[in-house]
């Protein structure tokens, strides 16, 4: 059996996700290869080919393929993921977009964003914003799988010694054009891969308050997430939302400030190792997840908490 | 140009179903169901393209058995011309939604197709995407902003690291993210008015389309319960409680 693993990556570095993915394809147990589809993104291969476990780094090198445009990769995917048993991908916004393309090409079914691998053909995956967990089995010759990177643990970034491919097939769909891009830089660790993070809610009133909690993160170590309500009322941009539909973390340590705890917010953060919730509501539903509840002010509680640190 | 709108009709957000205890499937009894919160955001989009003079047509298509006539009648109450229900049973996979659309899509011939971007009972987002590939049409997932411009369509999608904006020729495929608008409700007289709006109501067979699943469900089962922990009286304790008892700080 053998396994075609996704790289998510920005050109220039391999992203972590990547190797959640490689740890849900050992739990397979085939054999596994990379591609990595990008543009100047040799850097990215060599990387690639230092993770534990991998055969060979497939790399398609071409501007066509350096903005991630599903209509142009999938068909890539496509064609070289002909030659495997699965294609498994990280479940990124990047990999979202272009894998159901793909098994849509080669007219199987998607498995998307599975959470424990059962059998060569079986598997776990929550469904109805993870208050049921569904095992589904697949008759399809070759999967097509995402991978919900919280649920594996990332396979060891060294210690591998792949070789690296080149392939020359282009496929360029014609059909769509990068634009641009508004990226948000930031010295912070990435959401997803952080060991702490504090999110905010509405109960923050406006963005500017978000400061009282980037000195918390400064202290920590942190990533700073937030609850659709911060979003939507613009107090900070979407790339920041935790949950069903955001963003899926879970950390060592989540603390939850003037969030209610709606399902669909529960859905990305509940497998955080130890849950921390300050709200002036003590019935508030974060409570009923919270390791530590703290019922406070925020406006009283954050600056203490900085202090105290 | 014509607009085709995908809807499904889903458990209510704000419902938090569990698994039946013998793990055979989700336990749905008497639980209110609604328009999937994307999808109702993608038909806002579709009636606000027509009232821009953009869309000429706004087309409701729904997959699902006789209840998800209630679903297209809400889009109808919204603000789409008339509704397609395809007639299926039990649960329809994303691969096989996405090909009795593109059946839809080849009769329908629309310029435009917007879907949500993830239904909130399977999560599966993949459907948008399928039909992309199926119909050889470019796709703006996870939509902010969607714009006509000239002959291309110009969508900002909401990604892990920001916004990418991308041109698509036309016909293309939307799926809307959660803030792309802010749907409307429908008034009384809208609603009325909706029941008089034309469905037709195809089977697979009439479009050609197998219905075979790829995919079985084994079973269901909840998710590892959290118990609730304690309430620590102060900053004080929270910071001891971190550093000596979680030693996560
Ligand atoms: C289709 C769909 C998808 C969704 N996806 C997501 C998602 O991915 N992520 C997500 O988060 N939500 C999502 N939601 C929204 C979700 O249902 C809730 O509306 C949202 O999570 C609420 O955000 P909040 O807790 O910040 O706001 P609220 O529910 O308004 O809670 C604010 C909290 O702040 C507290 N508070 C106020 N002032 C203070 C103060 N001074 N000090 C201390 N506490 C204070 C209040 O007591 C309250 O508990 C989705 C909804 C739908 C329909
Ligand atoms: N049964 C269905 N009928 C109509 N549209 C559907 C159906 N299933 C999925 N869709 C569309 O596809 C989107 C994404 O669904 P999914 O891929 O299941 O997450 C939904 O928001 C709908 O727009």
């Amino acid at each position: 059996m053998s396994t075609l693993v996704i790289a998510e990556h920005d050109n220039s570095s391999l992203k972590v996700a990547t190797l959640n993915a490689v740890a849900a394809a050992q739990a397979l147990g085939a054999d596994i290869d990379i591609l990595v589809a990008g543009a100047n993104c040799g850097a990215v291969a060599e990387e690639a080919a230092k993770v534990a476990g991998v055969g060979k780094v497939l790399v398609a090198d071409n501007a066509a393929y350096e903005h991630q445009l599903a209509e142009n990769v999938s068909l890539l995917i496509a064609e070289v993921g002909a030659g495997y048993d699965n294609i498994i991908a990280p479940a990124t916004t990047n990999c979202k977009n272009t894998m159901p393309r793909v098994a849509a090409l080669l007219d199987v079914a998607q498995i998307s964003e599975i959470t424990a691998v059962e059998s060569a053909d079986t598997f776990q995956r929550p469904i109805y914003a993870g208050n049921v967990i569904a095992t589904v089995k697949s008759s399809d010759a070759k999967k097509v799988i995402t991978v919900r990177t919280t649920a594996f643990d990332a396979a060891p970034a060294e210690g591998g010694s792949a070789t690296v491919e080149a392939l020359d097939a282009v496929h360029d769909a014609g059909i769509s054009s990068f634009v641009g891009e508004e990226v948000a830089v930031s010295d912070r660790p990435e959401l997803t891969s952080a060991s702490v993070v504090i999110s905010g809610g509405r109960g923050m009133q406006n963005g500017e308050n978000f400061k009282l909690l980037e000195g918390i993160a400064d202290k920590l170590g942190a990533a700073i997430g937030a609850s659709r309500a911060a979003v939507d009322a613009g107090f900070v941009p979407n790339d920041m939302q935790v949950g069903q539909t955001g963003k899926i973390v879970a950390p060592d340590l989540y603390i939850a400030v003037g969030i209610s705890g709606a399902i669909q917010h529960l859905a990305g953060m509940k497998d955080s190792k130890v849950i921390v919730a300050i709200n002036k509501d003590e019935d508030a539903p974060i409570f009923q997840v919270a390791d530590y509840g703290l019922v406070a002010d925020l406006f009283n509680a954050l600056p203490e908490l900085e202090e105290k640190l | 140009m014509k607009v085709l709108v995908a809807v499904k009709r889903v458990v209510d957000y704000n419902v938090k179903v569990r698994a039946k205890a013998d793990g055979s499937a989700v336990d749905l009894n008497n639980v209110k169901m609604a328009i999937n919160p994307f999808c109702e955001i993608a038909v806002e989009e579709a009636v606000r393209l027509k009232e821009a003079g953009v869309a000429t047509e706004v087309i409701a298509v729904s997959v699902g058995d006789k209840a998800c006539q209630e679903q297209i009648r809400t889009a109808l109450a919204l603000g789409a011309d008339r509704g397609i229900q395809v007639e299926t049973e039990g649960v329809v996979e994303p691969l096989v939604v996405a090909k009795l659309l593109k059946a839809v899509v080849d009769k329908e011939q629309p310029q435009l197709v917007i879907l949500g971007k993830q239904s909130i009972d399977g999560d599966n987002n993949q459907t948008g995407q399928m039909l992309g590939a199926l119909a050889n049409m470019p796709q703006g997932t996870f939509a902010s902003e969607v714009a006509i411009d000239g002959d291309k369509l110009k969508v900002t999608r909401e990604v892990d690291g920001g916004l990418q904006t991308v041109n698509l020729n036309l016909p293309a495929i939307v799926t809307t993210d959660l803030r792309l608008n802010e749907p409307r409700y429908a008034s009384l007289p809208n609603i009325m008015k909706a029941k008089k709006k034309q469905l037709d109501v195809y089977t697979p067979e009439d479009l050609g389309v197998s219905v075979t699943s790829h995919l079985t469900q084994v079973k269901v089962q909840p998710p590892a319960e959290r118990k609730a922990g304690i309430k620590v009286a102060d900053v004080a304790e929270l910071v001891d409680k971190l550093k000596n008892e979680a030693k996560v700080i």
